[in-house]
């Protein structure tokens, strides 16, 4: 199929940047959409203008480097991290239209490449359980209920890709900090710091720039592996309950 | 079988015979007891002391994040640098299946000693028997300290954790987060880094690439790292210097590894003093997705926990191979896993999986679209396992892995066969490094796939994560402080002749691979070398094959240095520079493996070398001529793209507390 791609082009963090039309020819609806960039950048380089920055790593839809509005929706049309959507998704002739995460907590770097680094610094504050190296009872001292366990692993599955915030017109970043308080708060190693944990993560948040939650939603209908937007339930729960034993 | 003619690599002059490596540094006695003895005669460092030793970890894996938080509690003043945005993004991630751990949960006849003994044996006995029992023993404690952190692990429903067989063993003491282990693992890593990061202990460096090692009197004294944002180049001095920045099958062109995955940082030490072991080591892991076109940008695995309930079959006749599979009837199947070996069936090793794969395929009776002559695939059937259990129970375990099967290949594997093939996995070579995981150049340590010490010439499913892990959290920490103990050592200037050296070959490299302004894209060169690598240095070798290897890589790395094409500047980001950087070092990289796999006249775990086979087109092993690590050092060859003549330094394998015994799964 051949496509039009209109890309967001921007030399450094503090450029202005513009969209930028190219032409891709014969791609094949097998390929992900990650490699029909990299065939659009080998086309690039061989006519001596610089390839597209995008971030990408294990393409394999697990290490959350990846990221792209694709026609203005995080990761593209279908429910999966950008290198793991196929280009059977899109059809001949159609006009696409990609640019980076936007949100001002997310500056951007280069082209599609954004700084995602407030992710760490809402873990540092908070997103562990503290417990050094060895000092570890035996794996079965503690049993976990099924329900419990299965809950924090659904949480546990978020990415970090920062989908969540692209899609948010607020731009918060509560899918992604609810996922994380209530992987910790659903298990019994998670409990003695897990009032402390929601209040420091959450102040954390809001001073890294991203918006407050509104109810909208789309976090969830965005998030590439399905979080629900229960876990920001969790965290509003365990955050009102926090407070008021501070009070 | 070879006779005892001289070796085709010194006869070519492909390399030199040295001195033999003499001494492991493990502690004498049994061998239940050496680690032990070890952690006791390591001397300790006073914890006042510990904030005035530097340590930098390069890499954030599961051995890099583990190791890095670990020394960082411990009081250390750690930097740990790694290429991605985040260190949780580290290719352990995307490990699947599980780690496996000697806890004998299940009451079915595991123990340390089993875990040792399957893991050498699985490694077609060619790992040091001294650090395989050491990792065996550490085993159970890494689950425990992943609980502690909140790692959610299968649990059964009395609260307790599951346990399933794995890749080729006959016991249960696979510990599992349904198809992301890796994911789950590296987490919990990553938030112990984090926090040590929120304490002060640890300096994160993400966006940072090692591109040079810093030598300074025989030590490693830090590195060169390029900041990926700004293209800054960095100098970074300390007291000891850990590398555990992953594998290097990227240099395939094709693997699962992640794109950015790269032997950069082992390789520029290498060319600094360190040994590199066994580097042709490779493992070509069964049961990925088939390549589908010219495309591909990388192959996907699928946890080999799939063999667990799938059935592997071809059809019996050619002419079925472009039939609708389940068009085929029972009779016109061929199980050949299961055919070849009735006991471990569908569950022999990597290895022997990878290899029967490819000759049914050879034979004209794989699946899937034509790749060249050959259709490259074999079927895995879930059919029977959803009769006896249930689409539901089978989704239950598998849902995440078929669901990604769908995505890619956009068919549904709950109504028809998945069609796999193997691809290039793990490496089990890597730096040489003794019992204390240090390298030949004191100060210098190698962690997690880095190293080569633990796998053999093959490694056993739900292996790697167990040693990455072992090595950062309870290994490492051991070992580095007899080492730090003699520290601080005298502080570096910034002008001092060693760093400058180092300083000054990173940006004249930079400014060169801007400079050449040539034809030919970074990508075509590590397309081009991936497919020799592949065709002569993959699951089959011949030496006919790996001498013309080594001359097809000589003349792409020359043309690379004339003729690669590399725009932007080197004072922004810039990811054709990064990648024209990694590459370059893979094309030096590839030589040395194809001249390793040439010099190992033997089959042995995943290396099929066809002079070296039973009549019955086995693998067979040369215990007599080829009984050792292959530790190889780097020498002559100033410039870029330049190497000299490799020498050979031979570690031989003693095993006391295994006998030796040649594989069989019939």
């Amino acid at each position: 199929m051949n496509l039009t791609l209109r890309i967001w082009r921007q030399a450094g963090p503090r450029h202005q940047g513009e969209l930028r039309t190219y032409k891709v020819k014969d791609i094949s609806p097998d390929m992900s959409f990650l490699e029909m960039l990299d065939v659009l950048n080998e086309q690039l380089n061989a006519a001596g203008e610089e390839p597209i920055a995008f971030d990408s790593d294990c393409r394999e839809g697990i290490c959350g480097t990846c990221g792209l509005m694709i026609s203005g929706e995080a990761h593209g049309p279908e429910k999966t991290t950008t290198c793991q959507l196929h280009m059977r998704s899109f059809s001949d002739g159609e006009v696409i239209t990609i640019e980076p995460w936007r949100a001002n907590a997310f500056p951007v770097i280069k082209d599609l490449v954004v700084d995602r680094g407030a992710f760490d610094r809402i873990i540092q504050a908070g997103g562990y359980i503290s417990v050094n190296t060895g000092s570890a009872p035996d794996a079965h001292a503690t049993p976990v209920p099924k329900r419990n366990a299965d809950r924090a692993f659904q949480a546990a599955e978020c990415i970090q890709c920062g989908a969540c915030v692209a899609a948010c017109p607020n731009a918060s970043a509560m899918l992604f900090l609810g996922s994380k308080v209530t992987h910790l708060a659903e298990l019994p190693q998670g409990q003695p710091e897990r009032m402390a944990r929601v209040v420091k993560m959450v102040d954390q948040h809001d001073a890294e720039g991203f918006g407050g939650c509104t109810n909208v939603g789309a976090c969830s209908q965005a998030c590439p592996k399905g979080i629900p937007q229960d876990v920001i339930s969790t965290l509003n729960f365990d955050l009102r309950t926090a407070l008021r034993g501070n009070r | 079988m070879f006779g005892k003619t001289e070796n085709a690599g010194v006869v070519h002059g492909l390399y030199t015979d040295g001195e033999p490596i003499a001494d492991t540094k493990a502690p004498a006695g049994p061998i239940a007891d050496m680690w032990r003895t070890r952690q006791f005669e390591a001397a300790l460092v006073n914890p006042s002391n510990r904030r005035k030793l530097d340590v930098i970890m390069v890499g954030t894996g599961l051995a890099g994040a583990s190791g890095a938080a670990t020394l960082g509690e411990a009081g250390y003043n750690v930097k740990v640098f790694c290429y991605q945005d985040s260190p949780r993004r580290a290719h352990s991630i995307a490990a699947q299946g599980g780690i496996n751990a000697a806890k004998n949960y299940k009451e079915d006849g595991d123990s340390v000693y089993r875990l040792f003994y399957d893991t050498v044996k699985g490694g077609d006995y060619r790992a040091r028997e001294s650090n395989v029992y050491r990792l065996a023993e550490v085993s159970a404690n890494i689950i425990d300290q992943c609980v502690a952190q909140g790692v959610p692990f299968a649990r059964e429903y009395g609260g307790l954790l599951d346990n399933r067989s794995f890749g080729g063993v006959q016991v249960s003491r696979t510990f599992y987060a349904r198809g992301q282990t890796g994911q789950q693992l590296l987490i919990g890593a990553y938030q112990a880094l984090e926090r040590q990061v929120a304490e002060g202990t640890v300096q994160q460096f993400s966006r940072h690439e090692m591109l040079e090692l810093i030598v300074v009197d025989g030590r490693a004294r830090g590195i060169i790292a390029r900041d990926l944002v700004t293209g800054a180049i960095e100098t970074h001095v300390a007291d000891a210097v850990v590398l555990a920045s992953g594998g290097y099958g990227n240099v395939f062109f094709l693997s699962t590894n992640a794109m950015g995955s790269n032997v950069t940082a082992t390789w520029r030490a290498h060319r600094k003093g360190a040994y590199m072991a066994n580097p042709c080591y490779t493992q070509i892991h069964p049961t990925c997705i088939p390549v589908s076109g010219e495309h591909q940008s990388k192959l996907t695995l699928m946890s080999e926990s799939l063999r667990n309930d799938g059935r592997i079959w071809v059809p019996k006749n050619r002419e079925d191979c472009d039939k609708d599979p389940r068009d085929i009837p029972e009779e016109d199947r061929d199980y050949y896993l299961e055919r070849i070996y009735p006991s471990f069936g569908n569950l022999v090793p990597r290895d022997i999986a990878s290899r029967q794969a490819k000759n049914v395929c050879d034979d004209g009776r794989g699946v899937g679209p034509l790749v060249g002559d050959f259709r490259r695939g074999v079927y895995l059937d879930f059919s029977d396992a959803i009769q006896r259990l249930g689409a539901a129970a089978v989704e239950a375990k598998y849902g995440n892995l078929f669901d990604m099967y769908a995505r890619i290949t956009g068919e549904n594997p709950y109504q028809v066969p998945m069609r796999i093939y193997p691809a290039v996995h793990y490496v089990m070579g890597g730096l040489w490094v003794d019992y204390d995981l240090q390298s030949t150049i004191p100060g210098l340590f190698v962690t997690g796939e880095a190293n080569f010490s633990d796998h053999g010439a093959n490694r056993l499913g739900a292996s790697a994560l167990m040693q990455g892990l072992a090595d950062g959290y309870f290994v490492l920490p051991n070992t580095i402080r007899d080492y730090l103990a003699k520290g601080p050592f005298t502080p570096l200037a910034a002008d001092d002749p060693a760093v400058a050296e180092a300083r000054g070959s990173v940006e004249r490299r930079t400014a060169r691979l801007l400079e050449i302004n040539g034809e030919r894209s970074v990508d075509s060169f590590h397309k081009e070398l991936g497919m020799i690598m592949w065709e002569y240095c993959g699951m089959e070798r011949t030496e006919e094959g790996l001498l013309k290897a080594v001359d097809l890589i000589r003349g792409l790395r020359e043309e690379f240095w004339r003729n690669v094409r590399v725009l932007g500047s080197a004072d922004t980001l810039n990811q054709s520079l990064e990648k024209a950087g990694r590459v370059a070092d893979f094309l030096e990289l590839g030589e040395l493996m194809c001249i390793d796999a040439l010099h190992r006249r033997e089959s042995c775990g995943g290396h099929f070398r066809a002079e070296s086979q039973t009549e019955d087109g086995e693998a067979m092993r040369n215990d007599d001529d080829f009984l050792y690590v292959a530790a190889w050092e780097f020498h002559g060859g100033d410039g870029d793209g330049e190497m000299g003549t490799p020498v050979l330094h031979k570690e031989d394998l003693v095993y006391e507390a295994i006998e030796l015994k040649q594989r069989s799964y019939k």
